[in-house]
C-alpha cells in the first residue's frame, strides 16, 4: 500500500521559446540619467549585433508561472527523504539563505579594499578554523569550488610536496570502491591510476595495498567511511604503511557526515582531505550546485596551499597573503565560493560542538535503523557494521528479473526519491541508502514500508515494478534515444 | 537541537530495534586510536537570532554604504526580484543533480533552456549545463582543445583576466602541458597580432583571447581566428562581462567559448559562487566537459529531458573521463536563466546600451590609456599621483574607485581600471571624473 503519496494535478508548460511573442516585456529599466550613445558609432558597426535571434520575449507573470510550474515537476528535500548514498541530502536550514543575502556580504566585491572587507575575511578565517578542529587538520583552504575541485587541489598539493623532495612519482592508488571523481582527478593532476581491490569486509585489502606499493606511488586516495558505509578499521595501519614508503594518504571527505565529532581524519593519519560543504555542512545542492570543496592538510603540506591565504597583519587586521613562494598557485579566481562558505559557517554556528556530534549520532542511528528493518527483505552487501549509510544488493530480487534501477523507479510511486543506483561498482546491483540525521522516524518508517511493500510486489507482480513509475507526470524516460542523436538546444519547428 | 527531528523516546525506540543500548554503541566498533576522546573545541549552538546578528555584524565591517566602480571580472548589475523568488523555491533549491529524470523534469527543463539561451547569446551550437566559474572554464576549454587537436601547447593573451591565467597556469603545471603568453598592443589595448603570429605554430592547440578584454577593450576576433585557423589551432574566446553580449557581435569565429555569467543575476558575493559556461560547435559535442541535458521522450511519448552523453563523465568513465568535474552550478544557472527570461531580447539589448552609455559618460573628459572601443570598462592613467592616491580621495567620499593595475601589469602601475554599469549613479560618476581630472 502506498501511504506517503497520491497523485494530483500538475500543469503542462511550454518552453520559454514557445511562450515567446514579439513585443512582450518582462522588465523595465530606469530612464538613463546620462546621454545615450550610438552603439554603431561607439563600437564600430561591425562589432554590433542584430537582435539575439531566438531569445525569448515573455512577460513577468508568464516568467513567474513558467518557473513555478516547472518547479512542481521536481522532488526536493523540502518534500521528503532524499536517500541518495554518499550524497548527504540533509535539510538545508533557511537561516543560511537569509544570512548569505545580507547586502554587504552578498554585494561585497572581491577587489574592494581589505580595510572594507574585514567582515568577509573574518568569515573565511572563522570557517577555516572550525573546519581545522572538525577535521583534526592544521590548515584549511576554502578556494576550491566543489568536491572534485578539492580532490584536484589535494592531489596537486601532494605532487608539489613530493616534487620539493626531488620526485613527484607517477602512480596514485585508488580502491575499487572509490567515487569516479577520484581516478579522473588523479589523471588530470598528471598521475597514472592503479586500482586496489577491497577485502571481503569491503575495506582496503592490506595485502593488495602492500603488493601495489613501491617507490613510484605518490598517494592512496581513500574514502572513509568508504562508499559501502563501512569505517575502515585498518585505516591507521594503511596510513602508516603509506608513510613508511614516503607516500601520502588523500581522503575523500564525501562521507564526513559519519565522523564529525566522533573521529578526526587528521588524528588517524590522513595527510589531506576535502569535504563538500554542500553535503556535511548543509548548503543546498540546488539541482547540482553550487558546492564548495574545503581542503584540510597537515602542517607539512601547508606551504603549498593555493594563494592567497587569509592571515592577520601585525596590526591585527585581516589581509590576503600572496607571498607564498611554494604555493601550487591558484585553482580558482578570487578566494572561494564565499556565498557557500557563509552558509556552512551558519550551520556550524547553529549546531555548536555538542549539536554537531549529536547530528552525527542521529545520522548513524537512522542508517542502522533502516538497515535493521530492511535486512529481512534485501541482501546486505557486506556484513561489516554500517556507519551513516547502508548498501544492499538486488541479488534476491534479480532472481525474479527485477533490478536495482527498477526498484528505484518504483520508489518514486511511493513518494520517495530513489537511493543511489548501481554504485559502488563493487556491489552487483547496488542499492546505496543514506538517510542523514535530518529525517524523522515517521519518514524512515514510511520509507522502509515502501521498500518492503516493493519486495512483496516483486514476488507477486513484478511487472508493476518493471514498468514503474506509474504515478508521475513523466513516465520512464528514454535515455538511450537522447544519447543516440543528441538535441541539446531548442530550435524552431 | 532544532535540525534534529527526533525525541529521545524515539531514539530509544530505534536503538531497541537495532539491538543497541545507547547512541555510543553505534560507533563502538571503531578502533580506539581513531576515536576523538573529547568534545570538539567549538562554541555552543546558537539561535537563529544570534546567527543573524553575527553575520550582520560581519557585514557592517565590509563596505557598507559605498558606491563602487570596480569591475575586473565581477560586475554589479541589478537583480530582478524573480531571480531569487524562483531560486528560493524548495523544489529547485533542495533537489539533487537530475539523475532521476522522472522527478527532476523541472531542473532538466530549465537547464535545456539555459543551454539554448547560451547558444543564442554566443552564436555557438552546443553549451553545457554550466561550469564552476569563468576562471575554471578556461583550463577546461584548453584541455578540450588539446583533445580535439592532439596538441599540447596553448597560447593565451595577456589581456585575458590575470586570475584566469593563473588558474590556467596551475592546471598546465600539473597536467604537464605548456602555456605561453602573447601581448597586447600598447596603443589600442587590443591583441598584438604580430606577437601572436610569431608565437603560433603547428604545435599550438588553441589561442585564448578575451572580449571585451581585461581592459574593457573590444577585440577583433576575426583576425585572431584567421591566424589560429591557418595553423590548425582553435580559437577559444573568453568573456567575463555577459551583458556585453546583448550588444556585441557574438564570437561566431570562435571554436570554443568559455565565459562567466556572474553578470546575470549573481551577486558579487566576494568572488563566488558564480557560473561558468563552455559552448562550442556541434562537431565537438563529445569533447565538451561537464553535464549536458538532451531532449527525449518518456514511455508515453511525451516530451522529456534527461542528462545525456554521460559516457564522457567521471562517474561512468572514471580515469578515462573528459574531466573530473562533477558539480555544475545548477542553482546559479537557474538564476541566470530567470534573468535572461525577464530581460529577454529587448531588455538585454537596452541593458547593454545603458552600460555602454554610463561607461562612456564616466570616461567623458578623462584621459584613457587605450584608444580602441570599449564596452563598460576602461583604463585611466593617473598623472602625477598614484592610483592608490586617487582611490584614497574617493574613499573619503564613500566611493570605491577603480582597480590599480600594477599588481597584474607592472607596465600599467600608474593605471586604474574603472567600470560603470546601469546601477552607477550620475552624481557618483561626476565625483569620480572630478577626482580623475584633478
Amino acid at each position: 500500500m502506498i501511504r506517503k503519496s497520491r497523485s494530483h494535478i500538475t500543469q503542462n508548460e511550454s518552453l520559454l521559446f514557445e511562450l515567446s511573442s514579439p513585443g512582450k516585456l518582462g522588465y523595465q529599466l530606469p530612464a538613463l540619467d546620462v546621454p545615450a550613445v550610438d552603439p554603431a558609432a561607439t563600437l564600430g558597426a561591425d562589432n554590433v549585433r542584430a537582435g539575439i535571434e531566438g531569445f525569448p520575449e515573455v512577460s513577468e507573470v508568464e516568467t513567474l508561472r513558467h518557473f513555478s510550474r516547472l518547479s512542481t515537476w521536481n522532488y526536493g528535500i523540502d518534500l521528503g527523504l532524499f536517500p541518495l548514498g554518499s550524497c548527504t541530502m540533509k535539510y538545508n536550514p533557511r537561516i543560511n539563505e537569509v544570512v548569505a543575502r545580507i547586502d554587504d556580504l552578498a554585494w561585497a566585491h572581491p577587489y574592494q579594499p581589505e580595510s572594507l572587507s574585514q567582515g568577509a575575511m573574518e568569515i573565511f578565517a572563522a570557517l577555516e578554523c572550525s573546519l581545522c578542529e572538525i577535521f583534526g587538520m592544521d590548515a584549511v583552504t576554502l578556494q576550491p569550488a566543489a568536491g572534485a575541485h578539492g580532490e584536484y587541489t589535494g592531489i596537486m598539493l601532494i605532487r608539489a610536496w613530493l616534487a620539493a623532495q626531488g620526485d613527484p612519482r607517477q602512480v596514485v592508488l585508488v580502491p575499487d570502491s572509490a567515487h569516479g571523481t577520484n581516478p579522473a582527478t588523479a589523471v588530470i593532476a598528471g598521475y597514472e591510476v592503479r586500482n586496489i581491490r577491497s577485502n571481503e569486509q569491503g575495506m582496503v585489502d592490506l595485502t593488495a595495498l602492500e603488493s601495489s606499493l613501491d617507490d613510484t606511488v605518490a598517494a592512496l586516495m581513500v574514502t572513509n567511511p568508504n562508499t559501502l558505509g563501512v569505517f575502515d578499521e585498518n585505516i591507521a595501519k594503511v596510513c602508516a604503511l603509506m608513510h613508511s614508503k614516503g607516500a601520502q594518504v588523500y581522503m575523500d571527505g564525501a562521507n564526513m557526515n559519519a565522523l564529525v565529532g566522533l573521529s578526526r581524519p587528521g588524528d588517524f593519519g590522513i595527510d589531506v582531505l576535502h569535504s563538500n560543504l554542500h553535503k556535511t555542512f548543509s548548503t543546498p545542492h540546488g539541482g547540482g550546485g553550487p558546492g564548495a570543496g574545503a581542503v584540510g592538510v597537515r602542517s607539512h603540506l601547508e606551504p603549498f596551499l593555493p594563494h592567497p591565504r587569509v592571515r592577520k597583519d601585525p596590526q591585527g587586521a585581516w589581509t590576503w597573503d600572496y607571498d607564498r613562494p611554494r604555493s601550487i598557485g591558484r585553482v580558482k579566481a578570487f578566494y572561494g565560493n564565499f556565498g557557500v562558505i557563509v552558509r556552512a559557517l551558519a550551520y556550524i554556528l547553529a549546531h555548536g560542538s555538542a549539536g554537531l556530534r549529536n547530528a552525527t549520532l542521529d545520522a548513524l542511528l537512522n542508517a542502522n535503523y533502516i538497515r535493521k528493518l530492511l535486512e529481512p527483505h534485501y541482501q546486505i552487501a557486506y556484513p561489516a557494521p554500517s556507519m551513516h549509510e547502508c548498501v544492499f544488493s538486488d541479488a534476491r530480487q534479480a532472481a525474479r528479473g527485477v533490478r536495482t534501477g527498477d526498484i528505484a523507479k518504483r520508489l518514486i510511486d511511493y513518494g520517495f526519491h530513489p537511493y543511489t543506483v548501481s554504485f559502488p561498482l563493487i556491489v552487483h546491483g547496488a542499492m546505496m541508502i543514506e538517510p542523514t540525521e535530518t529525517e524523522p522516524k515517521q519518514e524512515l518508517d514510511l520509507f522502509c514500508d515502501a521498500l518492503i511493500s516493493i519486495a512483496h510486489e516483486i514476488e507477486t507482480d513484478p511487472q508493476v515494478v518493471l514498468h514503474a513509475p506509474h504515478l508521475t507526470r513523466t513516465s520512464r524516460v528514454d535515455e538511450v534515444a537522447a544519447a543516440r542523436k543528441p538535441v541539446v538546444r531548442w530550435k524552431p519547428a | 537541537m532544532r535540525y534534529l527531528p527526533k525525541s529521545d523516546a524515539e531514539r530509544r525506540e530505534m536503538l531497541a530495534v537495532c539491538g543497541l543500548g545507547s547512541l555510543e554503541d553505534l560507533y563502538a566498533h571503531l578502533p580506539a586510536e581513531t576515536k576523538l576522546d573529547r568534545p570538539l573545541a567549538l562554541p555552543p549552538g546558537k539561535s537563529e537570532y544570534e546567527i543573524l546578528d553575527y553575520f550582520k555584524a560581519r557585514a557592517a565591517e565590509n563596505a557598507a554604504g559605498y558606491a563602487s566602480f570596480l569591475g575586473a571580472g565581477v560586475y554589479a548589475h541589478y537583480r530582478p526580484v524573480l531571480c531569487d523568488v524562483v531560486a528560493s523555491r524548495g523544489e529547485f533549491l533542495t533537489s539533487y543533480t537530475p539523475y532521476q529524470a522522472e522527478i527532476a523534469q523541472g531542473t532538466l527543463t530549465t537547464i535545456f533552456e539555459f543551454q539554448t539561451m547560451v547558444c543564442q547569446l554566443t552564436g555557438m551550437e552546443v553549451a553545457n549545463a554550466s561550469m564552476y566559474d569563468g576562471s575554471t572554464a578556461v583550463p577546461e576549454a584548453a584541455l578540450m582543445a588539446m583533445r580535439i587537436t592532439g596538441r599540447e601547447r596553448v597560447l593565451v593573451a595577456r589581456s585575458v583576466h590575470p586570475e584566469y591565467r593563473e588558474v590556467l597556469a596551475t592546471s598546465a603545471r600539473n597536467g604537464r602541458w605548456e602555456v605561453a603568453t602573447f601581448g597586447y598592443d600598447a596603443a589600442s589595448g587590443r591583441l598584438n597580432m604580430a606577437d601572436l603570429e610569431s608565437k603560433l605554430n603547428r604545435e599550438t592547440a588553441c589561442v585564448i583571447v578575451q572580449s571585451p578584454n581585461f581592459f574593457g577593450v573590444v577585440e577583433q576576433l576575426k583576425d585572431a581566428a584567421a591566424l589560429a585557423h591557418q595553423v590548425g589551432a582553435l580559437l577559444v574566446m573568453v568573456f567575463t562581462e555577459a551583458v556585453s553580449l546583448g550588444l556585441l557581435e557574438p564570437p561566431r569565429e570562435a571554436d570554443i567559448v568559455a565565459g562567466e555569467l556572474q553578470s546575470f543575476a549573481i551577486t558579487p558575493s566576494y568572488g563566488g559562487p558564480f557560473a561558468g559556461i563552455i559552448a562550442t560547435r556541434e562537431k565537438y559535442i563529445r569533447q565538451i566537459p561537464g553535464r549536458l541535458v538532451g531532449l527525449t521522450k518518456d514511455a508515453a511519448g511525451n516530451r522529456a529531458f534527461c542528462l545525456t552523453l554521460s559516457t564522457r563523465e567521471q562517474h561512468i568513465r572514471r580515469e578515462k573521463a573528459t574531466s573530473n568535474i562533477c558539480t555544475n552550478q545548477a542553482l546559479i544557472a537557474l538564476m541566470a536563466t530567470v534573468f535572461m527570461s525577464v530581460y529577454g531580447k529587448a531588455g538585454l539589448r537596452e541593458l547593454a546600451e545603458q552600460n555602454l552609455a554610463k561607461a562612456h559618460y564616466l570616461a567623458g573628459g578623462v584621459e584613457r590609456r587605450f584608444d580602441a572601443p570599449f564596452f563598460n570598462e576602461f583604463v585611466v592613467p593617473c598623472r602625477g599621483r598614484s592610483p592608490e592616491a586617487v582611490n584614497a580621495v574617493l574613499l573619503e567620499k564613500k566611493i570605491i574607485g577603480g582597480l590599480p593595475l600594477g599588481r597584474f601589469y607592472p607596465e600599467l602601475a600608474n593605471c586604474l581600471l574603472l567600470c560603470a554599469t546601469e546601477m552607477s549613479k550620475r552624481a557618483d560618476m561626476d565625483l569620480v571624473r572630478e577626482a580623475l581630472q584633478a
